[in-house]
């Protein structure tokens, strides 16, 4: 594992995973893991939000419990979950045998019911529990796609990391876990949750950072295609577009354009695989062929500038 | 009749009284201070003392105010009551101005003319002494006329009214709520006629009986309220509507948190826009509950009142950097202007269709539909029009409460029928 000790060594720990972050990013994530506090990310899809938690747990060797948010998301599936098929057995086991060696000791039978045998652990849970190398990383990802109750939910949670499962009592972590929430910002989160979080924006890398992550990504593709793509993109998000491409995206297109054995960027092959990049028929009408050369053009001029 | 004892209030009438004329300054600007609170409010003074500002100040403060939105309005009163009498004449004067146009009202500080207007109507009061016997034939004569000087009011256009028929106005448009039908939520709650088994309830209430399960516990979805956007147009040619409007979405946005967010009628979140050249956001603003407050923050922050308006430009700016954060929850929009643009009406046209698909339910609020037979001959009006689903007037109290039984059902359209056939 890793030792911690600036915010330089979380840039090279990240990076060690193929991960490219800023300054910004990795003071956020250097603090979170220091103070030991959760990190709330937001930003554009595919800017890399849900990446930095797998690329964190890998690189710190710890077990990565993902929690995937959804309206009506509750705590049963959040976490932990009775089984009960298996206690209904468990009583007509209980009785059963009851019939034969007498009345059934009810209080044994509930201490017997509700423990970790019929227990379903999920996400939340889990991550209170000690894991092999460590705490975990719990990544609780597209927060907005929740609502206001299991916000609410997550409070206790977050701020003292303990959950509470009334037949049990409340969880306690031994250890805090590395908690990072995303948001796509589909909904403002309440600010009773973000409070209790660092804040990150994460916003579309400049030129340089996204080369860079161009590289660490598709490693196979040609310096100069790899340039290119990287400048078209960059170029593509000053247009008055509905969806601006994301990284994920721009990684996307390098592979489409790997797998058609483009040497070279041209308006045609931009035509062709430019689904991989836009996902609004109407950004897409708006590149027409003419469009889309004079955005290459100014692409070339850009890095023929540097 | 009935002897009552005197009560045990200290010798110092004439604080007393002070504070009881105070206390119905109080009263007179909207804070619930009852006579009960009067005489807490006089024992707490004689209980603390009556030697710093600052302990005297706090001392009534604990007595009279109960609600955190009342607490500018303390304030300012305070501030004006117990200070030089001269400073009276100075608040009279400052009054004045209300009464030359409703645009000092955004420049005035918060509460601070409601403030001024109780003071000095406490300071006519006593002058205002009459006979109880006629006094009671007054009161009823005044009743009947205030009656049907609100049904007058209802259905008079805003833009006729002068400044106290607005300000009555205002008041009944704070009192309207918006019923709306709970919207289905994925999210599921206990019910008895529910469809789904609930396990771990079943077995919480059979532990309860030893294990004898005697029950079979179930669920089903919870309702959630809606959500609600606003987008309100604040041009030259829409300035007293939407004026208007923001009261009423102010009332609404705030009765949300009282009705609280399972009952009906509550909306979800409430975020509001203004657009006339540019958009602005102003969700933040009306969450001050204190409604002179909301709308002069409001105000400060929107930098094109009564500007020009470019629709088109305006509500392609909401899709392009808000629909995706506000309406991803089967948002209702509310969408007020007099669709006179001056764009394109093809670049208008398409914003509309999408501002429609992002949205549960687009209404639209015309206050032109106030003319009979109007028919939507500009361009602006007849390119948006096939991409709303309701149209609807907004130019009186009465047609703002009409909007409730257009939001009840989905099926209602307003007057857009009548309206496309005259296309």
């Amino acid at each position: 594992m890793t030792q911690i000790g600036d915010i330089g060594d979380v840039q090279t720990m990240l990076a060690g995973e193929g991960y490219v972050c800023g300054r910004a990013l990795a003071t956020a994530l250097f603090l979170a893991l220091r103070l030991g506090r959760p990190l709330f990310l937001e930003g554009e899809p595919g800017t890399g939000k849900t990446e930095i938690a797998k690329a964190v747990a890998a690189a710190l060797g710890r077990r990565l419990i993902r929690l995937q948010c959804y309206e009506g998301l509750d705590a049963s599936s959040a976490v932990a979950e009775w089984n009960f098929a298996a206690q209904m057995i468990a009583i007509r086991a209980a009785e059963a045998g009851g019939t034969a060696g007498g009345k059934p000791d009810s209080a044994a039978l509930k201490d017997h019911l509700f423990t970790d045998e019929f227990l379903i652990e999920r996400p939340l849970l889990q991550a209170m529990r000690p894991q092999p190398g460590g705490p975990p990383v719990l990544l609780i990802d597209e927060m907005d796609r929740t609502d206001a109750p299991f916000e609410a939910f997550l409070l206790e949670a977050l701020s003292d990391y303990q959950v509470t499962i009334p037949e049990l009592g409340t969880i306690a972590a031994a250890e805090p876990p590395i908690v990072i929430l995303t948001s796509n910002r589909t909904r403002e989160v309440h600010d009773a949750l973000k409070r209790r979080c660092l804040y990150a924006w994460v916003d579309y890398p400049d030129f340089e950072r996204e080369a860079q992550i161009l590289a660490a990504r598709a490693p196979e593709l040609p310096d100069q295609l790899s340039r290119e793509v990287v400048a078209f993109v960059q170029a593509l998000r000053t247009e008055d577009l509905f969806k601006k491409p994301g990284v994920a995206e721009t990684i996307d297109w390098a592979k489409c354009l790997l797998a058609l054995d483009a040497v070279a960027l041209s308006p045609q092959v931009i035509a062709d695989t430019l689904g991989a990049l836009l996902k609004y028929q109407d950004d897409i009408a708006r590149l027409n062929g003419s469009e889309a050369a004079r955005i290459l053009e100014r692409a070339r001029s850009a890095i023929a500038a540097e | 009749m009935q002897e009552y004892p005197d009560l045990e209030l200290p010798d110092n009438p004439k604080l007393a009284l002070n504070i009881t004329h105070f206390a119905r300054a109080l009263r007179r600007a909207g804070m619930p201070v009852g006579t009960g609170r009067i005489i807490d409010a006089v024992r707490a003074v004689a209980a603390a003392g009556f030697t710093s500002r600052t302990d005297f100040y706090w001392t009534l403060h604990a007595a009279c105010v109960t609600r955190p939105e009342h607490r500018i309005v303390f304030a300012q009163i305070f501030r004006l009551y117990w200070r030089d009498p001269r400073f009276l004449e100075h608040m009279m004067a400052t009054l004045l101005p209300a009464m030359r146009g409703l645009n000092e009202d955004r420049t005035a500080q918060a509460a601070e003319k409601r403030a001024a207007e109780a003071l000095l109507d406490g300071a006519e009061a006593p002058t205002r002494e009459m006979p109880e016997d006629d006094g009671d034939a007054l009161i009823e004569i005044d009743a009947s006329a205030t009656q049907s000087a609100r049904e007058r009011l209802r259905s008079l256009d805003f833009e006729q009214m002068g400044a106290a028929e607005i300000a009555e106005a205002r008041r009944m448009l704070a009192q309207l709520t918006l019923p709306v039908a709970p919207l289905p939520s994925r999210r599921m709650g206990a019910d008895a006629r529910g469809r789904v088994l609930d396990g771990a309830r079943t077995m919480r209430l059979a532990m309860r009986r030893g294990g004898e399960i005697t029950q079979i516990a179930r669920r089903a979805p919870r309702r959630k309220p809606p959500d609600l956007v606003v987008l309100c147009d604040i041009s030259g040619s829409m300035s007293q509507y939407s004026r208007m409007v923001l009261h009423f979405v102010h009332a609404v946005a705030n009765t949300r948190a009282a009705s609280g967010a399972g009952a009906r009628g509550g909306w979800g979140q409430v975020h509001a826009f203004t657009f006339g050249t540019r958009l602005s956001n102003i969700t933040r603003h009306l969450a001050t509950r204190d409604v002179d407050a909301a709308l002069a923050a409001a105000g400060r922050e929107v930098q094109d009142w009564e500007g020009g308006t470019r629709i088109g430009d305006s509500i392609a700016a909401f899709n392009r950097d808000w629909s995706r954060r506000v309406l991803g929850q089967g948002a209702l929009v509310l969408l007020i202007t007099d669709g006179l643009d001056r764009g394109a009406p093809d670049a208008l046209a398409s914003q509309i269709q999408r501002l429609h698909l992002l949205s549960r339910r687009l209404v639209w609020l015309n206050p032109l539909l106030r003319w009979d037979g109007f028919a939507p001959k500009a361009q602006g009006i007849a390119a948006m029009l096939p991409h709303v689903d309701a149209v609807l007037p907004c130019h009186s109290v009465a047609t703002l409460a009409d909007l409730a039984d257009v939001l009840a059902s989905s099926k209602g359209t307003g007057e857009k029928a009548r309206l496309m056939r005259a296309r």
